[in-house]
């Protein structure tokens, strides 16, 4: 809902669905009116009192909410300075903060009468948890992943298919995340009246950016409470992975009006910055449109969409959330860059100090603690979303550390 | 008047609907699919759509995906495009050309530039399938100022609610989406166009084109009888694909595809009679 404090940075996004210049609802006419009747819908259900407390007992008792904030001492320690919390979304129910989202969209689903999910996936995190509440509502659902990411993350096709799920392979395009998107919405406009599609991200036509961080920001409302009760202030920086960028502005958005907490985005640089095999949007991509908002993307000069790299299949995509576009060029949001190699060192740091395998996306905002922890002090206090856990991707750090398995 | 405006009272005249076969551009490489363009007119194509590739075809089915890549991998692009209209243009001044695509390698290019380029080479129309009413303030400002068309789609899900609001600002002709679902993957139901096209005829003087799952010359010919004009494009570029050699135009690409167009023009023409 908008309210008029004219210097909030928390009211957005306009009635056209913008932030700023970017988002929007840029879909073909058949789905127009889907995403007006998704809006009003939405209206409706968080003006219903009976709304939250339903999603809030789910969250509760299924997922397991509250996470923990956990202090890790012995990775700050390596790194030089600063005291550092892990903001536990691994623990919750399917190992990542995806499973917020999906709770919030299927309670929404039910409530408009829809019978079909349907949802893409890069790193499978977010199909498995669309899966998994599909499965505790008893309704069908159809899960698009590039097939190269079904190669990468067999795991987690796996645990699709045992709750399950329909997995459809798409091999279009590079046969990765944004391949799955723009299958996702075909499959959407030929199936109109009975399906939801439940997107996984901060990302797509209005509502879907509004609605997404509003069932992520449970995270970094419960860490701001969770980090008063541990240090009594706030923290000087929270950082978080951004890929989509769904864990981030969860956990980013409350503080937005924080103007002493710094937020920090951190992109994946795959093989690094200045090749040109990385997913780095708002660092190297310019403003355009895809899946349905305005926001900055990798393409070409003649607006071509470019294929994006990571190591990580989560933050393998071209574009990025239209409210991160607005909060890069208002600067109010550092967006930094890692590469895979400065992934997979975190990868193995969290692992050997914490006691603790995240997700090689959560490894990217690990990894730019060796360069912020430094710079803050001994007293500095760091807030990492901990946004997913690493089982999925031990085969893919083994072949990139050369392990046998 | 326009050249879209133009044909359509000419066809209204002479008492029959158009035939507006859908071409990629560079499909599946520039000379080929300038030699289709140019042999378009007289094979029976009323007026002329093409297609311009975009690696992100979110509203197009298999068969134009796969059109699309085979465009883009040799060299297509925004202006290659406006070049092939001038090129067509060099010949053929009366027959009105209509660009469809994706609204992102118009924000590259520019919006003001773009319409303006367009405009000069000869291009009479624009459909941009991902820039819905509620975002036209992008581009419509531009396209007027040009004396651009912006063709607007309607589809089975626009209700009388919304209709008007689809209406403001349309020029040249209606699209009407025949089915739920992305290009060249059902056919229409002629039940249904029975009870849309009436609908939509209540609701503007604008001609008024089927296109989405229309393929064969009988399919074609019941379009024209209840609308103005039948859009025909997957049927066409499946046809394409399966003259191509390795990929590469083969001896029969251009003389098959048009051999196609004349059957469903014939159809088109015949409709009324």
């Amino acid at each position: 809902m908008m309210t008029h404090l004219t210097n909030s940075l928390r009211t957005g996004p306009d009635e056209r669905g913008r932030f700023g210049d970017f988002g929007g609802r840029f879909v073909a006419e058949t789905l127009m009116p889907l995403i007006l009747e998704l809006e009003d819908a939405y209206r409706v259900a968080r003006a219903d009192p009976l709304f939250q407390p339903e999603l809030e007992r789910y969250l509760k008792d299924y997922v397991g909410r509250p996470s923990p904030l956990w202090r890790a001492e012995r990775l700050a320690a390596t790194l030089g300075g600063a005291r550092i919390y892990l903001k536990r979304e691994d623990l919750n129910h399917t190992g990542a903060h995806k499973i917020n989202s999906c709770m919030g969209q299927i309670l929404l689903a039910r409530r408009m009468g829809k019978t079909r999910i349907i949802a893409e996936t890069g790193a499978g995190q977010h199909g498995v948890a669309t899966a998994t509440v599909c499965a505790l509502f008893g309704l069908p659902c159809t899960i698009y992943m590039g097939a190269l990411d079904v190669e990468r993350q067999k795991p987690n096709v796996f645990r699709m298919k045992l709750l399950g799920a329909e997995v459809r392979p798409v091999t279009s395009g590079a046969a990765t995340l944004k391949d799955a998107m723009n299958e996702a919405m075909r499959d959407w406009v030929a199936n109109v009246a009975d399906t939801y599609y439940l997107i996984g991200t901060v990302a797509g036509p209005h509502p879907y950016p509004m609605m997404v961080r509003d069932f992520q920001s449970v995270i970094g409302d419960e860490a701001r409470a969770q980090i008063l009760a541990a240090e009594g202030r706030l923290p000087d920086a929270a950082v978080a992975c951004v890929g989509g960028g769904s864990n981030a502005i969860g956990l980013f958005h409350p503080f937005l009006d924080e103007p002493a907490v710094r937020l920090i985005g951190v992109e994946a640089a795959g093989r690094g910055i200045d090749t040109h095999e990385h997913a780095a949007s708002l660092n190297r991509g310019r403003p355009g449109v895809l899946h349905g908002n305005r926001t900055y993307l990798l393409q070409t000069a003649d607006g071509q969409i470019e294929e994006a790299h990571s190591i990580s299949a989560g933050l393998d995509y071209p574009g990025i959330g239209p409210e991160h576009a607005w909060l890069h060029d208002a600067r109010r949001v550092e967006y930094v860059a890692v590469t895979d190699d400065e992934a997979l060192a975190a990868f193995q740091l969290c692992a050997q100090t914490e006691g603790i395998i995240p997700a090689l996306e959560t490894a990217h905002a690990l990894a730019y603690l060796k360069t912020l922890a430094p710079t803050l002090g001994p007293e500095g206090v760091i807030l990492v979303n901990l946004s997913g856990r690493g089982d999925k991707d031990i085969f893919t750090v083994a072949q990139h550390l050369d392990a046998r398995l | 008047m326009s050249r879209i405006a133009g044909r359509f009272a000419a066809l209204r005249r002479a008492g029959r609907g158009a035939f507006i076969p859908f071409i990629e551009a560079f499909d599946p490489d520039r000379a080929t699919s300038l030699a289709l363009l140019k042999a378009l007119p007289g094979a029976g194509a009323d007026l002329i759509e093409i297609g311009v590739p975009f690696s992100d075809p979110m509203a197009d089915g298999p068969i134009i995906q796969a059109g699309g890549q085979r465009a883009l991998k040799a060299g297509a692009s925004l202006a290659g495009t406006l070049a092939m209209v001038r090129d067509f243009r060099a010949e053929d001044t009366a027959t009105p050309v209509i660009l469809m695509g994706y609204l992102n390698p118009i924000l590259a290019y520019g919006p003001r530039r773009f319409c303006a380029d367009a405009a000069d080479g000869g291009v009479d129309g624009l459909i941009v399938v991902d820039l819905p009413p509620e975002e036209a303030d992008l581009l419509a400002p531009h396209a007027e100022a040009q004396g651009i068309d912006i063709i607007r789609l309607i589809a089975p899900t626009t209700d009388d609610r919304r209709l008007p609001r689809v209406l403001a600002g349309a020029g040249g002709f209606i699209y009407y989406v025949a089915i739920v679902g992305v290009t060249g993957t059902r056919s229409a139901a002629a039940a249904d166009l029975a009870e849309a096209i009436p609908r939509l005829r209540h609701a503007t003087d604008l001609p008024i084109a089927i296109g989405f799952g229309i393929k064969t010359p009988e399919q074609a010919a019941e379009a024209v009888r209840l609308a103005d004009a039948a859009v025909v494009a997957s049927a066409l570029i499946e046809t394409l694909a399966e003259t191509l050699i390795g990929g590469q135009a083969g001896p029969d690409t251009v003389t098959r595809v048009l051999a196609q167009i004349r059957a469903i023009a014939a159809a088109v023409r015949r409709a009324r009679a």
